[in-house]
């Protein structure tokens, strides 16, 4: 439905009165990208892109919950270096 | 006018005809078979089957980062031949151009040709140039055809793949289309990524000299996927990939994420894929790594009995699922 | 790449199918991931298999090309050949199949047809030529949407006036509230469009919960992302304690992105949209407000646009609305392929033919 790419603000332009435009790098790769939807965001952010524009400002706090708690979920149900084997030991293909 | 344009008199065969072969390729392209002007180049072959390949070139833009049309036409035809196990010898270059195209333009190309034939060690031995109406051939069009030798003992073809056999990739992946798409106009983002654009008959010289090799083939239009299914096709067996050992630099990742592309649907032009049995493979990728062409070369995957004909991938996280031949054309998409 | 590569880690991959595997019942979930970016994510990252029988996903109304109804495409490939227009599009519209050919077949025929990544790009091209006619085909839900508004606000404020959009734009809660409605499928749970939730926030699929009891999770497109979506889906069917759960805290807030929900509001007004296999549902679309009616090209290009009828055969309306699966249509990968796709989900890289074609067929 919408793809859309995290990147990191590098700098910041006016642009044209009103539409904010900026420039975002996602690893070594930049565009320039419409900032009007993330007023709050500032050089250094990360947004999330999509068709051009920024949609929304990644909340750093949240990304890192998310994978705490996961990590919390393996450590609890797998004891220490005990995870599910890796993909070797699968068969190769099963139809879906 | 300022600057010195082609006109449609540049290819009426007179006087400004050869004019422009005089000042613009024989500078750069002046092998001694050119150089007499004749209609035919007369050329004597060492023993071998010959190899023999036609490649025709229309890249838009004729210049991106790592490379242009002329450096593509001599390499794509270079390397066509190096898949048959050949060593090239020469090359025949034919322009179609446009009214209104700047020399300058045709001679940064012509020397574009002249560096790739020099690192190749091949000789362009006959050409031919059109003008035609402004408006009809986007600049400039490089059509090229390609001999070689192939010497006794090598038999590789799309055929020749066995299941067990190691699949080795002589390099990054994606690097030419994301060069070109990026320097197109309209896509406005900006990259260091430069095209891989590169003669390859050397490397292959040394990957079949430290191993047994039973396919080889350039993964160009269509990418690596496309690529892997001709030949899983021609040789039916499978071909079950690594995700995770596929070697794609940072910039093309992020290029694919932004545009919606899969890197193994992207175009390359510097990379060999191989098809080695199992026993020769470390020689084999020991070897290609010493090597300037070779030196991010790695072992993605493997040919099996089945499924026949098909390609698979075991994904980053371990799961797995098919991968298709290229359908349609590879455009930038939202959603 | 971060925050992609993190939520791609396969050991917490495994624990998630464990713990998924773990809490099935006697028959598999039946949950419906409603985007066609989810569609593609689920068979590209390999989550299908490794989910195996334990999960049974179906497609959605949520890939803006599939559900782009059959008229709409006739009208835009109408003002393709307009004289004098150059109809500016996003990659994805350029091969679905209209009642004469596709855009990029109007495009050999002659016609100007330009791929943009932005509509912003459009409007770039459009003051570099005024004397082209631009329109620009906006496709897309909530999270498109906006950008192209943005598009519309610039073009006015700096009055290019050649510059014009041609809005089929889909709204995705009155689908999800028409596509339960008709109760033609059953599901245990939603998996939520993240990137459209980045913009509307999770109000709007309340009534799930409150007028369907059914579960449903606003969803990230990295495998940790929708596996661990499928795991809170089965404990909440499980539960059965229906709730609207965000589970893309790092890109969604609970009330969405305003300044582009005021962009969209500034722009566009809600409207009745013809949505392929779910027909025509009121205050689903966008159409250009009056104050841009200068833009709309709807309004600014009168074309007669062919009588549109579904191609025979095709079960893309029924696949919409997750009622069939591909392999079950008579025409898959026969008649139909992506190389002659004969409805658009084997057209669009996200249709669900595409998916099931191109990554399905073992």
């Amino acid at each position: 439905m919408c793809l859309a790419i995290p990147g990191r603000i590098s700098q910041i332009s006016q642009g044209v009165v009103g539409f904010p435009v900026g420039t975002v790098d996602f690893d070594g790769v930049a565009r320039e990208v419409g900032l009007a939807f993330v007023p709050e965001a500032t050089v250094g952010d990360y947004v999330i892109v999509h068709a051009g524009f920024a949609i929304s400002k990644i909340d750093e706090g949240e990304a890192m919950q998310t994978l705490a708690l996961l990590r919390q979920l393996r450590d609890q149900t797998w004891p220490a270096g005990q995870a599910p084997a890796l993909p070797d030991s699968e068969p190769p293909i099963t139809s879906p | 006018m300022s600057e010195e344009r082609i006109i449609l008199a540049h290819g009426s065969g007179g006087r400004l005809s050869h004019e422009l072969v005089e000042r613009v390729f024989l500078p750069h392209l002046g092998s001694e078979p050119l150089r007499q002007l004749n209609d035919a180049a007369t050329l004597a072959l060492p023993p071998g089957r010959l190899a023999f390949t036609t490649d025709a070139f229309v890249v838009k833009p004729l210049f991106f980062r790592g490379g242009d049309i002329g450096r593509l036409a001599v390499c794509g035809t270079v390397n066509d031949l190096a898949t048959a196990g050949a060593r090239p010898l020469y090359l025949s270059a034919a322009f179609v151009v446009e009214e209104g195209l700047p020399l300058t333009t045709l001679e940064r190309v012509a020397a574009g040709m002249a560096a790739a034939a020099a690192e190749a060690g091949v000789v362009i031995v006959t050409g031919d140039t059109k003008v035609v109406e402004r408006g009809s051939a986007d600049g400039l069009f490089v059509t090229t055809a390609g001999v070689g030798t192939i010497s006794a003992g090598q038999d590789i073809a799309g055929q020749n793949a066995r299941p067990g056999d190691a699949v080795i990739i002589t390099g990054s992946l994606g690097d030419h289309g994301i060069a070109v798409i990026s320097a197109r106009e309209g896509l406005s983002f900006s990259t260091e990524i430069a095209s891989d654009v590169a003669p390859l008959n050397h490397l292959v010289a040394e990957m079949l000299a430290s191993g047994e090799v039973h396919a080889l083939r350039d993964p160009t239009r269509g990418g690596l996927a496309t690529t892997l299914n001709e030949i899983a096709g021609q040789s039916s067996v499978g071909v079950l990939l690594r995700e995770d050992h596929l070697p794609i630099h940072a910039g093309v990742k992020a290029a694919c994420e932004l545009l919606g592309f899969d890197p193994l649907y992207v175009a390359n032009e510097g990379k060999m894929v191989a098809f080695v049995a199992a026993r020769d493979v470390e020689a084999v990728l020991r070897r290609l790594r010493q090597l300037p062409y070779g030196a991010e070369a790695a072992i993605i995957g493997e040919a099996v009995a089945e499924p026949r004909g098909r390609v698979l991938l075991r994904t980053t996280i371990g799961g797995t699922r098919v991968v298709d031949m290229l359908a349609g054309e590879l455009l930038p998409r939202i959603c | 790449m971060r925050y992609l590569d993190e939520f791609r880690d396969p050991e917490l991959a495994r624990v998630l199918v464990a713990a998924i595997r773990a809490e099935m019942g006697d028959r598999p979930l039946r949950l419906m991931e409603v985007c066609g970016s989810h569609t593609v994510a689920i068979f590209r990252s390999g989550v299908r298999q490794l989910l195996g029988g334990s999960v049974e996903l179906l497609s959605g109304p949520g890939c803006p090309v599939c559900v782009t109804a059959q008229r709409d495409i006739d009208h835009a490939l109408a003002l393709a050949a307009a004289p004098g227009v150059t109809l500016a599009t996003f990659g994805d519209m350029i091969k679905v199949p209209g009642a004469r050919g596709s855009l990029q077949q109007a495009r050999a025929a002659g016609a100007d047809v330009r791929v943009v990544y932005a509509a912003t790009d459009a409007l770039r091209f459009a003051e570099a030529n005024p004397s082209r006619q631009v329109v620009f085909l906006g496709i897309g839900f909530e999270t498109t949407a906006p950008t192209v508004a943005a598009s519309l606000l610039e073009a006015r404020q700096r009055r290019v006036s050649n510059y014009y959009v041609f809005s089929v734009h889909k709204l995705v809660p009155p689908a999800l509230r028409a596509l339960l409605a008709s109760g033609e499928v059953q599901l245990d749970g939603l998996i939520l469009p993240g990137h459209v939730s980045a913009i509307i926030g999770e109000a709007p699929y309340r009534f799930l919960s409150t007028d369907y009891r059914l579960p449903a999770v606003i969803t990230g497109f990295e495998p940790l992302d929708i596996l661990r979506s499928i795991l809170d889906l089965a404990r909440l069917a499980r539960s059965a304690r229906p709730a609207v759960v965000n589970q893309y805290g790092r890109a969604v807030r609970q009330d969405g992105n305003p300044a582009a929900l005021e962009a969209m509001a500034a722009a566009f007004s809600a409207s009745v949209a013809e949505w392929r296999g779910l027909g025509s549902i009121p205050g689903s679309g966008l159409r250009p407000r009056s104050e841009f009616a200068a833009h709309d090209a709807a309004l600014a290009f009168p074309v007669d646009v062919p009588a549109s009828r579904e191609p025979a055969g095709c079960a893309c309306g029924r696949v919409l609305r997750g009622a069939t699966k591909p392999p079950e249509c008579p025409l898959f990968a026969v008649a139909c392929t992506p190389e002659r796709p004969v409805g658009p989900c084997m057209v669009s890289a996200e249709g669900a033919c595409t998916a099931y074609y191109a990554y399905g067929r073992a």
